[in-house]
C-alpha cells in the first residue's frame, strides 16, 4: 500500500522511513516537555513541542533521527524544539561509535514567532552545532515533503545538510511566498497562484537547480530508500567543499540571475519542453530532469 | 551609529576598504598591531543572493591568503531579501553558503567576531553574525525577528500581552539586551568616542585574544541559563544529549 509522505503525522513518517521496530525515542511525549513561553502565553502545547528525536537503524546501519511535525505551529522551531535537535546533534559528535548518519525529517515554516528571541537563536544553534559535525566527518541527511514545507530557519538548516532528497509536494526556500507578498505586493510574488508557488520553491526546480540530491514520489517507501541510498555518499566539510561550492553558486547567479520565472532557467539549462515539467509524473521527469539537471 | 564613524572608532590604528559599495564593503585593518579581515554591510540592506556570494567570496580568499587573520564582520542588515528573484536561484542555499564559509574558517583556526552597528534581522543575521565565536552589538543597535505589533498581528496576541510579557521576558521582544540575556551577545558596546577613546578599539582586541584562547565550542545555551534568559535550552538539549 503506498502511504503519502505529505499527508502523514511526523510519526507516522518518522517509522515508515527507519527500519521496522528500530526506533528509540528521546524525550518521548510522556516526559512532557513542553514550550515554557508558550505556556505564558495560554497557547496550546504539545508534550514533544512538535518534534520527534531518537535513535534508530536504517536498512540496518545505526542512525539518530529527527521529525518535525508541521501540524503544530507549522513546525515551527521554538527553545525546546530546537534544543532536541541541538542535543541530538551532539550526541552525535559524542558518540563512541559514529552514527552512519543523522536523519532529519523537515517540516517547518522556520523560526517560531511565538518566541521570536528563542526560535532565532535555536536555530543558530542548530546551524553551527550540524555544521561542526559536519566537520568531523558526520553525515547528515535531509527529507522534505511534509505539508509545511521546508522555509526560513528551517530552510537555511536543510542547505547546510550533506544531502537533501524531495519530493514534487516538498516546497524549500527562505520566505515564504506569503510573506514576500505581504511586503512586497502582490506583483513581486502572488501566494495564492498555487502553479507559481510550486514553480518557485518546489521540488522539482530545487532538483532542476542542483540543490538536492534525489527527487522521489510522494511515499514514504520512496523517501526511505532514496534515504538509503545517501548513505555511503561522501561526508565532510573542509576548504575544497565550500570553495567548490563556491564555484557552483556563482555560476548559478551568473547564468541565471535575469531569469524571472523558472521555465526560463529549465529552458537555458535544455530541459526539453520546459513548460511541460509541472505536468509529469515523478519518475518521468526524473528521467528528463537527470541529464541536463545542474550539479556542483 | 554611521559605518563612517564607527570604522575610525573601531579602528584607530588604521582600515582600508578595498571594495565598498552596493551597501557591502570589505578590506582589511589594525587591531592591536595584527591585520583582520574587514567585511561588512551598511544601511540596513537586504541580504540577497549577490551580497551572499560576497560576503562568503572575501573570507574564502582570506583562508588562501592569510591563514588565521581574525575576521571581523561588521553588520547592519534588515534581513533576508524578499523578492521572488532571490527565491528562484535559492537564496537559503546561498546564505547557509555563507555560514559553511564560516565554519571552515573557524576550523582553520580564524577567529570570527562579528559587530552589529545598525539592524541585525533574522535570516540576514542568522549564517554570518550568528556563526561568530564572539558576537558583540552596539547599544543602539537593534537585534530581532519582528516587531511586537507584527508579532501580534500574526500569533493572534493582543499587543498589550506581548507587551507586558516583553518586560519580563528578553524573548519577545527585538533588543541587543535581550540576546544578551539569553547567552548569544558576547557585551553589548557603549559607542562613544568622545568619552572613552580607544575603548572599542581595545575590547576588539581583547576579545579576538579571548577566542583564540577559547576552545571555539558554542557555549550560547550554557550563558543563557547562568544570565537567566534562556531557563530550558540546557537542560533539555542535555536530557538528549544524554538519555540512556
Amino acid at each position: 500500500m503506498r502511504k503519502s509522505f505529505f499527508e502523514a503525522s511526523a510519526r507516522e513518517r518518522l517509522l515508515g522511513v527507519v527500519d521496522p521496530g528500530s526506533l528509540k525515542e528521546f524525550l518521548p511525549p510522556s516526559a512532557r516537555q513542553t514550550s515554557p513561553h508558550l505556556n505564558l502565553l495560554d497557547q496550546p502545547v504539545a508534550f514533544d513541542d512538535g518534534i520527534i528525536v531518537g535513535a534508530a537503524r536504517l536498512d540496518g546501519a545505526p542512525i539518530l533521527v529527527a521529525a518535525q511535525e508541521g501540524r503544530f505551529l507549522g513546525g515551527a522551531v521554538g527553545e525546546v524544539h530546537g534544543a532536541k535537535l541541538v542535543g541530538l546533534i551532539e550526541r552525535a559528535r559524542a558518540a563512541p561509535v559514529a552514527p552512519a548518519a543523522v536523519l532529519l525529517l523537515f517540516d517547518s515554516g522556520g523560526v517560531r514567532l511565538h518566541e521570536a528571541n528563542a526560535g532565532l537563536l535555536a536555530v543558530s544553534e542548530i546551524i553551527r552545532a550540524l555544521l561542526r559535525a559536519r566537520r568531523d566527518g558526520l553525515r547528515f541527511i535531509g527529507l522534505i515533503g511534509g505539508s509545511s514545507g521546508c522555509f526560513g530557519g528551517t530552510g537555511l538548516i536543510a542547505r547546510c545538510c550533506d544531502a537533501l532528497v524531495i519530493s514534487e509536494e516538498g516546497r524549500l526556500a527562505m520566505s515564504g511566498p506569503e510573506v514576500i507578498e505581504t511586503v512586497r505586493g502582490v506583483e513581486e510574488f502572488d501566494s495564492r497562484d498555487r502553479a507559481l508557488v510550486w514553480r518557485v520553491t518546489g521540488g522539482k526546480h530545487r532538483y532542476l537547480l542542483g540543490e538536492v540530491d534525489s527527487f522521489v514520489p510522494d511515499e514514504t517507501a520512496a523517501f526511505r530508500a532514496a534515504a538509503i541510498g545517501l548513505l555511503q555518499r561522501p561526508a565532510g566539510l573542509d576548504l575544497e567543499t565550500v570553495e567548490r561550492e563556491h564555484a557552483f553558486l556563482a555560476r548559478r547567479w551568473e547564468r541565471f540571475g535575469n531569469c524571472d520565472d523558472a521555465p526560463e532557467i529549465w529552458r537555458e539549462l535544455g530541459v526539453p519542453l520546459p513548460l511541460q515539467v509541472p505536468g509529469l509524473a515523478a519518475a518521468d521527469f526524473v528521467a528528463l530532469a537527470q541529464p541536463c539537471r545542474d550539479q556542483p | 551609529m554611521n559605518r563612517d564613524l564607527l570604522l575610525p572608532a573601531l579602528f584607530p590604528q588604521g582600515f582600508t576598504l578595498e571594495e565598498d559599495q552596493d551597501d557591502f564593503f570589505r578590506g582589511t585593518a589594525l587591531v592591536a598591531d595584527e591585520t583582520v579581515l574587514l567585511v561588512g554591510s551598511r544601511n540596513a540592506v537586504e541580504i540577497g543572493v549577490d551580497l551572499a556570494l560576497r560576503i562568503s567570496a572575501a573570507v574564502l580568499t582570506t583562508l588562501r591568503t592569510h591563514p588565521g587573520r581574525p575576521v571581523v564582520l561588521l553588520l547592519d542588515t534588515q534581513g533576508q531579501r524578499l523578492r521572488r528573484r532571490d527565491e528562484l536561484l535559492g537564496l537559503n542555499g546561498y546564505m547557509a553558503h555563507v555560514a559553511k564559509v564560516m565554519e571552515v574558517a573557524r576550523g582553520r583556526g580564524h577567529p570570527l567576531l562579528s559587530l552589529v552597528y545598525g539592524q541585525a534581522v533574522s535570516g540576514g543575521y542568522l549564517t554570518s553574525g550568528m556563526m561568530a565565536d564572539a558576537a558583540f552589538a552596539l547599544e543602539d543597535a537593534e537585534i530581532k525577528v519582528m516587531n511586537l505589533p507584527a508579532m501580534a498581528r500574526i500569533t493572534k496576541i493582543p499587543l498589550e500581552r506581548l507587551e507586558a510579557l516583553a518586560q519580563v521576558s528578553p524573548v519577545f521582544s527585538p533588543g541587543a539586551g535581550n540576546y544578551f540575556q539569553m547567552g548569544h551577545i558576547d557585551a553589548i558596546w557603549k559607542p562613544d568616542p568622545q568619552e572613552a577613546p580607544g575603548a572599542l578599539a581595545r575590547a576588539l582586541a581583547d576579545a579576538i585574544a579571548q577566542v583564540r584562547a577559547g576552545t571555539s565550542e558554542d557555549a550560547r545555551m550554557q550563558r543563557g541559563a547562568q544570565r537567566g534568559g534562556r531557563t530550558s535550552a540546557e537542560a533539555v538539549a542535555r536530557a538528549v544529549r544524554q538519555h540512556a
